[in-house]
């Protein structure tokens, strides 16, 4: 059967998965960090008394309704695709992958949904105090479940506190604390909820400013942006942050994914940080895959090496190096990975043949393979090699993420300026008198959107051709279904989410046109 | 305690929580029950409004629920997870599709500048209702009645029909089931709506449809049992786990079992007290009776297909891949890691409880709809 695996369908299993994951990640970011804010401005509320915090946070609360249910929505189609699309990676590493999932049910998500809907409705059915702490338990619980999606994306990355047994064909986890504490999870989830809290700051920013420009709400809009202001610049340092100690991981558990982010080929010592660039071909290739040069590059020497190895002559290696292997430095071919790999798929078949058949003297002497050291380490590591007939496959689409990363990168530091420029106009009581600072602020809200989902490009575009770091391949998780099917579902999917984002944002937009002088008088 | 805790415990353990959350899964289903009412229960916007917003304030709760059931079976028994979402495609997708249009039509349907109108958005509470509960209900019918799928040495799945699940609807014992589930999810709403609404004619109205919907649930319940306990079952072997068709096989676990023959007798005779009490007494008060008695009789369904030697799975097409709670499961490190952490649950029930009651405490009336707020 995986012989035997139809591209075609591997292709659209992904492209339906990736659509999903777009519009999801389209709305969660909005939902983890204006749920802080809202907890921000009700507690202003409930230790001032001042009503207008009130209005302030039942104006935000509405819009955050709306984006929520769609969130939750598209939330729960990228859980079962995880087994309607990808029914093989489900058995060979739902052991591991399944629990994460299960406590975000049991612990995230209970918590999120109780309380929202008290949040929503109980303003005038429980008490001041029983609500602010349900606003802060919504806010808690959603910033909860992005944890363990997010410890479970990591375990995919970089997988850990697991063996693999040969007797169910898959690996099983022996340490939940490894699952929890692996240090891409404490990077992935630092970085993408504070990217979450950025992208709602930057939302709060824009739209109150919006208001200034058309000189209403003024209050409202000063306020908010105080608030969205501080939190979101703290936020995009943490960002910042975070981001740096993420890139420094993946360059030690994802190397290739990292040479492709640098659009880096040649190993080297003292190596730059390219700041801006531009690739172009270079004619030379890798297989199939084309080798670019960078033009242009503005770069920051000997970063690249620090950044990596806490020392600026530290030895980076290239993609080059990471393919073709370099003695050296202790960096093992990509084709003797494969010959690795294939030896140690060949011995996991002969393993289950041999249980098949009843043979015991072959079955106890492979069984002890998979308990030796010198087996595991050296051979089994590279299982999801196997998969592989040509070394370039393991090659990623280098432009795509290199593009994706600086892009990213830039507009998070556009957004570190805009949060400072904002609390300094605010502080200086000038926000309405610069004019050009509101429209800055306002377009930068589709920016939050594009820097945000360009992350999960460099992520998730990374770390191809892995769904599972050197232990499965994409196209050996998909399921045993027809491509047609898939094709069917990826366009009612895209139809639909298509459908109900316009439909969102078009009550979105009028319910910032409304603003809540309207709510008021609705009521 | 510790050593009592064995692979095989923990494998029954997780599987009375999956039958837990299975049975509080359909209970919840009131929501979606409610939502077939859209457009028959109501005379006057006001009382749509009130029906809509009365249900609306629980939609997350069976969201969640069916996402937790969802997660909890994928952690405790991945083999499932892999098999049927990956083989029964298509019933699968139905599924997803018709909760994807319930989140939204809540909160958008009387939004200004919705795009498709409220009608839609109540069309899509409608579709929801309706095919959840019997998609969910048909799907269930199958680990009694087995589906057409067969593993290779390496657990991978390959489905025998292009249907991809939709080839269950062959199967009257399957639509049976699926349409009790959908016929009790109807009384269950009709239930929670006289419980939580505060309207005289709605309520004269709920009790005549509650008569209404009684018959075909009765009707499909008890030919569903009647067949499930007469006919054969999927039994795997104690100690060589080979699969065989065993004659009276559930009948047989039911009567064998002191414990399950009381949980869904008395499960049965509580639902029966609630529509006696629903459509001569007190409306308002028989959703209570109903709650628990929904659960126990899912909760018995789930013992029965996979207490007592059943596969729970069970492959129509290949016998010996049927899945067992033993080769269907996780390993025993995960088994246990998630059994502590379900230590949490009893927690997480009460706050519920006490959000819920917050909410409850008051019944919706036409005022407060007219008040303004967060409304649906």
């Amino acid at each position: 059967m995986i012989e035997n695996i139809d591209l075609s369908l591997v292709n659209w299993s992904r492209a339906q998965f990736a659509l999903t994951a777009i519009y999801h990640w389209l709305f969660v970011p909005l939902t983890l960090g204006l749920s802080f804010i809202l907890a921000f401005m009700e507690t202003a509320y409930v230790r001032t008394g001042d009503e207008t915090w009130k209005k302030i946070t039942k104006f935000w609360m509405t819009l955050f309704g709306i984006n929520f249910a769609i969130g939750v929505a598209t939330g729960i189609i990228l859980e079962f695709e995880f087994g309607t699309n990808w029914s093989n990676y489900s058995w060979f590493v739902g052991d591991i992958f399944g629990a994460p999932l299960a406590v975000e049910g049991i612990l995230a998500f209970f918590l999120e949904s109780t309380f929202v809907a008290v949040m929503f409705f109980g303003w005038n059915k429980v008490g001041k105090k029983f609500h602010l702490a349900s606003t802060w338990l919504v806010a808690i619980g959603a910033n909860l479940s992005a944890l363990w999606i997010l410890i479970a994306n990591a375990w995919m990355e970089n997988p850990v506190g697991m063996i693999f047994n040969p007797d169910t064909a898959r690996n099983e986890m022996n340490s939940f604390s490894d699952v929890v504490f692996n240090p891409v999870a404490i990077d992935k989830f630092t970085h993408t909820v504070t990217s979450g809290f950025v992208l709602a700051s930057v939302f709060v920013v824009g739209i109150s400013a919006w208001f200034l420009l058309h000189r209403r709400e003024e209050i409202l809009a000063r306020r908010s942006i105080y608030v969205a202001g501080i939190f979101g610049l703290a936020s995009s340092l943490l960002v910042a942050m975070t981001g740096d100690s993420s890139a420094r991981t993946i360059s030690k558990v994802q190397p290739v994914k990292f040479a492709a982010m640098e659009a880096l080929y040649e190993g080297q010592n003292n190596a730059g940080l390219t700041v801006i660039g531009a690739l172009s071909g270079s004619g030379e290739k890798i297989g199939e895959k084309e080798v670019y040069d960078t033009k242009m590059k503005i770069q920051i020497p000997g970063l690249l090496s620090v950044m990596t190895t806490g020392n600026p002559d530290g030895y980076v290696p290239g993609m080059k190096d990471l393919i073709n292997g370099n003695p050296e430095k202790g960096i093992l071919s990509v084709s003797e990975m494969i010959e690795r790999g294939k030896y140690a798929r060949q011995v996991l078949i002969d393993f289950k043949m041999a249980k098949e058949l009843g043979d015991r003297e072959s079955l106890a002497s492979l069984e002890a393979k998979f308990a030796d050291k010198e087996f595991t380490d050296n051979y089994f590591k590279y299982f999801g090699y196997s998969y592989f007939t040509n070394v370039w496959q393991v090659i990623p689409a280098v432009p795509v993420i290199f593009y994706s990363f600086r892009l990213m990168v830039g507009l998070g530091f556009l957004f570190i300026a805009l949060f400072a420029v904002a609390l300094f106009l605010y502080s200086r009581e000038q926000l309405e008198r610069r004019r050009w600072f509101l429209w800055l602020a306002f377009f930068c809200i589709p920016l939050a959107y594009l820097a945000s989902e360009l992350g999960w490009v460099v992520t998730e575009m990374g770390r191809q051709p892995w769904i599972i770091q050197n232990l499965m391949p994409v196209h050996v998780a998909v399921s045993n279904i027809s491509a047609g099917s898939v094709q069917v579902t990826f366009f009612l999917f895209a139809v639909l989410f298509t459908a109900l984002l316009t439909a969102e944002i078009s009550i979105m937009i009028r319910q910032i046109k409304n603003g809540p002088k309207h709510q008021e008088e609705e009521k | 305690m510790t050593a009592m805790i064995s692979h095989a415990f923990l494998q029954d353990y997780w599987w009375i929580i999956i039958s837990l959350l299975a049975g509080l899964l359909v209970f919840l289903m009131f929501v979606q029950g409610g939502q077939t009412f859209v457009f028959t229960l109501p005379r006057t916007d006001i009382q749509r409004t009130m029906i809509v917003n009365s249900l609306g304030r629980k939609w997350e709760f069976t969201f969640t629920t069916l996402v937790t059931f969802g997660g909890a079976f994928f952690a405790s028994f991945p083999l499932f997870y892999a098999t049927s979402f990956g083989g029964a495609y298509w019933v699968w997708m139905a599924i997803l599709f018709s909760f994807i249009i319930q989140a939204v039509a809540y909160e958008f349907r009387s939004k200004p500048s919705n795009v498709f109108g409220t009608r839609t958005y109540d069309g899509f509470l409608f579709v929801n209702g309706c095919l959840g509960p019997f998609l969910i209900g048909t799907a269930v019918a199958t680990f009694f009645t087995g589906s057409d799928f067969s593993l290779d040495l390496f657990n991978r799945v390959t489905w025998g029909t292009g249907w991809h699940g939709l080839e269950a609807l062959a199967n009257p014992v399957n639509w049976f089931l699926g349409l009790a589930v959908l016929f009790l999810a109807r009384i269950l709403g009709l239930m929670y709506l006289a419980n939580s609404i505060e309207e005289n004619e709605l309520v004269i109205r709920i009790k005549k449809a509650l008569k209404l919907n009684s018959i075909p649930f009765l009707v499909f319940f008890l030919s569903f049992t009647g067949f499930l306990l007469a006919g054969k079952g999927y039994l795997a072997d104690s100690a060589t786990g080979e699969i065989s068709l065993v004659k009276h096989h559930y009948l047989n676990v039911l009567l064998s079992r002191t414990g399950i023959l009381i949980l869904f007798a008395g499960g049965v005779v509580t639902v029966l007290l609630s529509l006696y009490h629903g459509i001569f007494g007190n409306s308002g008060k028989a959703i209570w009776y109903a709650g628990p008695g929904t659960v126990s009789v899912v909760m018995a369904l789930f013992f029965l297909a996979g207490f007592g030697g059943s596969a729970f799975y069970p492959s129509s097409a290949d016998l010996q891949s049927s899945l067992t709670l033993v080769n269907a499961s996780s390993s025993m490190f995960t088994l246990k890691t998630m059994f502590y952490i379900s230590f949490f649950i009893p927690f997480i029930l009460i706050y519920i409880w006490i959000a819920w009651r917050a909410l409850n405490r008051k019944k919706i009336t036409a005022a407060e709809m007219a008040e303004g707020g967060h409304k649906y």
